[in-house]
């Protein structure tokens, strides 16, 4: 008890690694959400007449909607009149390579480990890099164009792809669809907007690193991707946020559009300041991500390693409308300290023979509480359709919270749906058996919970697998139960 | 009895038997051998009639009648069994309640009285002994729990209750240890006869020994590439099957 | 979860019905549940506990409130006994106590059973320390209501030491002959240390307007004491809101088995507190529906102490225009370490617009724990059906055959010879004439 109370004071006491700031100056909107604030950014953006309207109805319906309370969180209310809506880096820069980019901004991406140039030197991977809500970087952006892939900042493509936006915008994740996704809606700042046209398979991974940077900036995020028929993309999502005190709302949306024979592959890891270990500060991450499988035999992959934030809300879902199509989401959810993650996905069969598997693998440690929350949903004319879900908490030390919340909706008797559950902790045999073979008692918990993990690990693109590794056994080092 | 005429037959968009010509005759035991994915179990699968196999051409006709057109249970009625490879567990259901049902509604498709308790029990009791199973594990659900050579003299037991015109053994000997192959041996060599056929689906030629075969099939690539008496059998022990494989190529 | 949605005008209805109706016990409890009620309303389905039992519109639509035992000419229990079955009787008709109907004789010395009403007069030490304790009457707004409402109930007191042999067999009779029957009873058994009871519960109506039953039970479970309890629901009017409360301390044992055969709209809330270490414990039930029945269970299991078992298992199987709700938690709270807890809810449906919706919840606050759940929707398993047909059985046989299996398999706990074959038979019959 002595033992692993001390080791898991020594985890609690490690400082968060990516805390700094950048010194990047900012062009803020004032603080606080009214009419203005929406007309502010949209005008700050120089955004057509249709989008303000589109974002000022969002607005006009957020203010008549209430704050979610259903899921196994708590914090104390936000005031949404506290929020600055809207921050960008000072340097306007247009940029055609990796070598006009902000050395600060190269620099940051050092500190974070996963730097542009070695991605880009090693995995040729295409990043569309997104500091405080305005996209500054955006490379190999002639390479996927010359296969029709349209991969740009989500300003960039309100100004040059408008018809797209329109057409898309809002066509998953309906402007009402939430609270968090409506004030999306109203005042998202920008974000990265992915067209891959009929046929082509993108031949490198598409990257966005988010970070939020300025202090009492709300990120809202706004990122669509359309597979055109029998298209193919596998789009990274990478985020890391500075150490702050005081918390920073973050509720980003992101649409996904497949249509016939078309798959997206998406993977996240999220490791957010999470606050300290007496629970102080931290992000709250307010997220609405869905993929519509709009053809037939199309398919959307979920995968996520969510490791940080102070709250996690987050359900990355598919609609499975095509016949044949397939949802798959794959999770990691590891909390520490007083971290709170209320995290999961839906799965809405339409389409006939369609499939869809859950894995997600919960983690707890400290005092944190972390919830899967899970609704699958066979609606009346989906004949044939399957799912299978497996839902695994891991505990470590007594403090710790984990929790289940799966729904089951089944509406056509041709369905075939298993669930399965279960908690577990890591055995002191097996932390035993490798001390026994020389392994330290923090390598032993990083390579045994990375083995419980495997299953979605497996699902991340390789460079991202590796970094996701160094995440979970830096989050936990130690924290034995 | 049985002529297999061309059979074709694919899973899953998967061709697996392309072509198969096989005729059996009553009183014949016909072993149908190969390597790994020649298509041995689709063949036993599609005669037993699971509804995954696809047959894309070709005739079975079993005693006068198109065995493709008929139901499993129809065709199990008609007098042919499967004696399978993995026995399904079925929680619930004893295998007394179980085999009594069976052997009902073939007796009622055969226009026969059914079965009363009395002589149903003491039709069971003497097959029991042919294959030595004890009566504790037929009151058990059906094969929940069993090991390996219970399922599979369970198996034995049913062909011995439904006395079937063609039984197919596949695999038969897959997981059984040497006293287990006996017994299941002596249990199908004592329900030969002049009226009925066997066909042993087997990869080894172990089984062989003890149900001693009339021909010999080897099957590769979904087709019967050689026929020929229990000497093939040894000869394919001794050389491999890569001698087949070899001969093939060569063809 | 924090919002709940009212039903006004029908809560307004319902509470004046009573306003003129005088209570003689529990006046406090009673007004407690009243304010609670009055505040908060009957649950629609948008209040996620009842997100998929429309109670409360049922309500509204077939019946009008007035505060009155329904009349009944019931002369005789024969036809709602179980054959066989040898047991102390206790009968209610249409909410109220039948002492001319109930068999109570030769009961284990100092073994009480009695009306509630005699109980607050006479026992009063322990229905102070245990009534209206249990119950979720400041959570749940049926449990308020019966807590406000309830007309007549049962006492059972078993002394220490005392195991009662014979079943306590429980009729609810609803004779709906002339009017409406709305009934709201309870029971508060106490089983005191090293004693054993068991208790089954029939509902049954007769005639053919509506009927409308709450029903909230408490059962105090001691050291090393132990409970048998099955409830049977099979009867095509009802509509019935069922509040099983069940307390266990150290090393108690309790079996449960649950049946839902018919129904209007049936829910079952279900709570065990484990509130002892040793304890062992298995929740069963069924519900084998068709027509237009809906039955919904609700089942928690709170582990509040370390070294204890629990295992759940609830079947279903849809037919017809029926819906099948189910929804499980079970809390592991901190300290109770060494937790064996176990649920599976497997559920087959049959029919084109029958549905299923489930939600089985773990919450585990403790590490060193074997917590599983697991559910499945499906059909039969092919593998099976097929094994079958090739032995020459007719597919609607075979199916009819996994069916019965499915489901009898859930009548293993019963220890009761006489009730099991009553229970296997109304399951064989369910599914033999359906199929």
């Amino acid at each position: 008890m002595s033992k692993d109370n001390q080791v898991l004071e020594e985890i609690t006491s490690k400082e968060y690694e990516h805390g700094w700031n950048v010194n990047l100056e900012a062009d803020e909107a004032p603080k606080g959400l009214n009419e203005d604030t929406v007309r502010f950014i949209s005008a700050k953006k120089g955004e057509p007449e249709w989008l303000l309207e589109w974002r000022l109805k969002a607005f006009s319906l957020w203010e008549k909607m209430t704050e979610p309370q259903w899921a196994n969180v708590n914090h104390p209310p936000i005031n949404y009149q506290e929020i600055i809506y809207y921050s960008a880096p000072k340097k306007k820069v247009t940029l055609g390579g990796l070598d006009e980019v902000d050395p600060e901004l190269i620099k940051t991406f050092e500190k974070l480990g996963i730097s542009i140039t070695e991605q880009k030197r090693l995995t040729g991977v295409a990043v569309d890099a997104v500091i405080d809500s305005v996209s500054v970087a955006t490379t190999f952006k002639d390479k996927l164009g010359e296969l029709g892939i349209i991969f740009c900042s989500f300003s960039e493509a309100v100004r040059e792809h408008p018809d797209l936006i329109k057409k898309y915008l809002g066509s998953v994740v309906p402007i009402n669809d939430n609270y968090f996704a409506a004030l999306n809606s109203a005042v998202f700042s920008d974000g990265s907007f992915c067209y891959i046209p009929k046929g082509v398979k993108c031949p490198m991974e598409l990257s966005t690193y988010f970070r939020i940077n300025a202090a009492n900036t709300g990120q809202f995020e706004r990122t669509l991707i359309i597979a055109d028929e029998g298209s193919y993309v596998s789009y990274l999502e990478g985020c890391t946020a500075p150490m702050r005190d005081e918390n920073q709302l973050h509720a980003a949306v992101v649409e996904l559009y497949t249509m016939k024979d078309a798959e997206i592959k998406y993977s996240t890891v999220q490791n957010w300041y999470p606050g300290d270990k007496n629970g102080k500060g931290g992000i709250y991450n307010f997220v609405t991500k869905r993929g519509l499988c709009a053809g037939d035999h199309s398919k959307i992959s979920w995968t996520q390693v969510e490791t940080g934030s102070a709250i996690t809300w987050k359900y990355p879902s598919c609609i499975l409308k095509g016949d044949y199509s397939v949802g798959e989401f794959y999770s990691v959810a590891v909390t520490n300290n007083y971290q709170q993650a209320d995290t999961g996905t839906k799965m809405i069969h339409i389409g006939k023979n369609t499939r869809s598997r859950i894995v997600s693998k919960g983690i707890s440690a400290g005092k944190s509480q972390n919830s899967y929350r899970g609704q699958v949903h066979v609606m009346k004319r989906a004949s044939n359709a399957r799912n299978h879900s497996q839902c695994d908490s891991l505990l470590m030390g007594d403090q710790c919270g984990a929790h289940t919340f799966p729904y089951i909706d089944v509406e056509n008797n041709s369905a075939r749906i298993e669930h399965e559950a279960t908690t577990s902790k890591i055995g002191e045999d097996q932390i035993f058996y490798c001390l026994q073979r020389g392994i330290s008692e923090e390598a032993a918990v990083a390579l045994i919970v990375n083995g419980y993990a495997k299953e979605v690990l497996n699902q991340l693109p390789m460079e991202f697998a590796v970094e996701a590794q160094k995440l979970l056994a830096l989050t936990l080092e130690g924290s034995v139960g | 009895m049985l002529t297999i005429k061309n059979l074709q037959a694919k899973v899953a968009e998967k061709q697996i038997l392309n072509g198969i010509d096989l005729k059996v005759n009553a009183g014949e035991v016909h072993a149908i051998m190969g390597p790994n994915g020649s298509g041995k179990s689709t063949l036993a699968s599609v005669l037993s009639g699971r509804e995954d196999f696809e047959v894309t051409e070709g005739s079975i006709d079993f005693k006068g009648k198109n065995l493709l057109e008929l139901s499993p249970e129809d065709r199990a009625r008609e007098g042919i069994f499967m004696a399978f490879q993995y026995p399904v567990e079925i929680p619930g259901v004893s295998t007394i309640n179980f085999m009594k049902t069976a052997l009902n509604q073939i007796r009622e498709y055969r226009g026969l009285p059914s079965l009363d308790a009395v002589s149903f029990l003491q039709l069971m009791k003497e097959r029991m002994n042919l294959v030595e199973i004890d009566q504790s594990l037929l009151s058990r659900a059906l094969n929940e729990g069993f090991s390996g050579g219970e399922k599979k003299r369970n198996e034995i037991f049913q062909m011995a209750m439904l006395e079937p015109r063609l039984a197919i053994l596949d695999e038969t000997d897959s997981g059984l240890d040497i006293d287990a192959l006996r017994i299941v041996a002596n249990g199908v060599n004592k329900l030969r006869n002049k009226n009925n056929a066997i066909i042993v689906v087997t990869h080894y030629q172990r089984l062989l020994d003890y149900i001693v075969p009339d021909f010999v099939h080897v099957l590769y690539n979904g087709k019967i590439v050689k026929s020929g008496t229990k000497d093939l059998a040894l000869e394919l022990e001794a050389k491999g099957y890569d001698w087949i494989k070899n001969e093939v190529a060569v063809a | 979860m924090n919002s709940t949605i009212t039903h006004k005008d029908l809560t307004d209805e319902v509470v004046a019905s009573f306003q003129e109706a005088t209570f003689g016990e529990a006046t406090l409890n009673r007004e407690k549940a009243i304010q609670f009620l009055k505040k908060n309303g009957l649950p629609s389905t948008k209040h996620e506990e009842y997100r998929f039992a429309p109670i409360t519109k049922s309500l509204e639509r077939n019946f009008t409130w007035r505060n009155e035992v329904s009349p009944s000419s019931i002369k005789s229990i024969d036809e709602f006994l179980i054959p066989s079955l040898d047991a102390y009787v206790l009968v209610f008709v249409n909410g109220a106590y039948s002492t001319n109907l109930s068999v109570v004789n030769n009961l284990p010395g100092g073994v009480k059973v009695k009306t509630l009403s005699e109980a607050f007069e006479h026992e009063k030490e322990i229905i102070d320390q245990y009534f209206d304790k249990l119950v979720a009457s400041e959570a749940d707004s049926f449990a308020a209501l019966n807590s406000a409402f309830w007309q007549e109930g049962i006492f059972i007191h078993v002394p220490e030491n005392i195991s009662v042999e014979k079943p306590l067999l429980i009729l609810h009779i609803n004779d709906a002959h002339q009017t409406q029957v709305i009934a709201h009873t309870r029971i508060l058994a106490v089983i005191e240390n090293n004693s054993s009871l068991n208790v089954i519960e029939k509902f049954d109506s007769i005639g053919n307007n509506p009927v409308f039953n709450t029903l909230s039970e408490e059962f105090v479970v001691g050291e090393h004491a132990s409970l048998e309890y099955c409830k049977t629901q099979n009867d095509d009017r009802l509509h019935q809101v069922a509040n099983t409360v069940i307390h266990q301390s150290n090393s108690s044992q309790v079996n449960t088995f649950t049946l839902t055969l018919q129904g209007k709209v049936i829910r079952n809330n279900f709570n065990i507190t484990i509130d002892g270490e040793h304890c062992e414990s298995h929740f069963y039930g069924l519900y084998l529906l068709n027509g237009s029945t809906l039955a919904d269970n609700h089942t928690v299991v709170d582990h509040r102490k370390a070294n204890s078992f629990s295992n759940e298992l609830y079947k279903g199987i849809m037919d017809g225009n029926s819906k099948g709700v189910f929804n499980g938690k079970i809390f592991v709270r901190p300290h109770a370490q060494k937790t064996n807890a176990f649920q599976s809810n497997r559920n087959i449906i049959i029919s084109d617009s029958a549905t299923v919706n489930t939600k089985p919840q773990l919450e585990i606050w403790a590490d060193d724990v074997k917590c599983s759940h697991g559910c499945t929707t499906g059909q039969l398993d092919e593998e099976a059906m097929f094994y079958l047909r090739s032995r020459g059985i007719s597919e609607s046989i075979a199916k009819a055959m996994l069916l019965y299996a499915f489901a009898a398999d859930v009548l293993t706990p019963i220890k009761n010879e006489a009730l099991k074959s009553y229970l296997d038979g109304l399951i064989a019959e369910r599914l033999h004439t359906h199929f």
